[in-house]
């Protein structure tokens, strides 16, 4: 086996990990129980599965062609950015238009903050509500 | 061997898309079906990489910036379409 052939087998490998860590993602989707949990399925999870598989398709064009893609690792580096940005901003969406909870979930501190005009609460309240409504 | 592989992978990812199609028909509120909408993009991504590995070209690898781009703006344009109702909001309007 020769060292073309090793790294066309761990491209490979990498790219179905990628993919079994894609169908688990998917998975949790389908059965977790509110929005939060499943943001945390959907960004953290498939975010390792596309890692996982672009690097395998830049290590197989590397040691196949001998071609070192530029435009892989920007797709790299664009979605490992992207993505958890992304996520928080879905939940944030999601936390301000009142979508709920799951009935078996803890404390929610943010709401008595953000929500109920509490005399103590309600500057940072106002104070928030104003900072997005601005713009 | 290895193509046989690649082809099992590209399985694995279209069952995760239609899994994800459940979610975005079914999901109860709108950020369900945001966030579902984000990850098959992601997920075409990964497909579309193993599609040019199979073909053995690299005339698909723009595709992939693309998607990527496209999936991230439609994903902050949706965030902010469910938080404050409107998406360009221009200044000295309201």
């Amino acid at each position: 086996m020769t060292v073309k052939e090793i790294l066309e087998w761990v491209a490979v490998l990498l790219v179905l990990f990628g993919s079994i860590i894609s169908v688990i993602s998917a998975f949790g989707l389908i059965k977790l129980p509110d929005v939060y949990t499943r943001s945390h399925a959907a960004t953290k999870s498939s975010t390792l599965a596309v890692l996982a598989c672009l690097s395998g398709a830049f290590i197989y064009f590397w040691s196949h062609d001998g071609y070192v893609s530029i435009r892989l690792i920007l797709g790299i580096i664009f979605v490992f950015i992207t993505a958890p940005v992304a996520g928080h901003l879905i939940c944030r969406a999601a936390y301000r238009s009142r979508v709920p909870l799951a009935e078996n979930s803890g404390e929610d501190e943010l709401k008595a903050i953000l929500f109920d005009g509490d005399i103590a609460t309600t500057t940072t309240a106002q104070i928030l509500n104003e900072e997005s409504g601005d713009k | 061997m290895k193509e046989t592989i690649l082809l099992l992978a590209l399985t694995f990812f279209m069952i995760a898309i239609a899994l994800l199609l459940y979610r975005v028909i079914v999901g109860p509120s709108m950020p369900d079906r945001a966030i579902a909408l984000d990850t098959i993009g992601v997920n075409l991504i990964s497909a579309i990489a193993i599609v040019s590995i199979v073909l053995s070209t690299k005339a698909f690898l723009e595709a992939i910036l693309i998607l990527g781009i496209l999936a991230f703006i439609g994903t902050i344009a949706f965030s902010k379409y469910i938080e404050r109702g409107i998406i360009v909001d221009r200044k000295g309007d309201s």
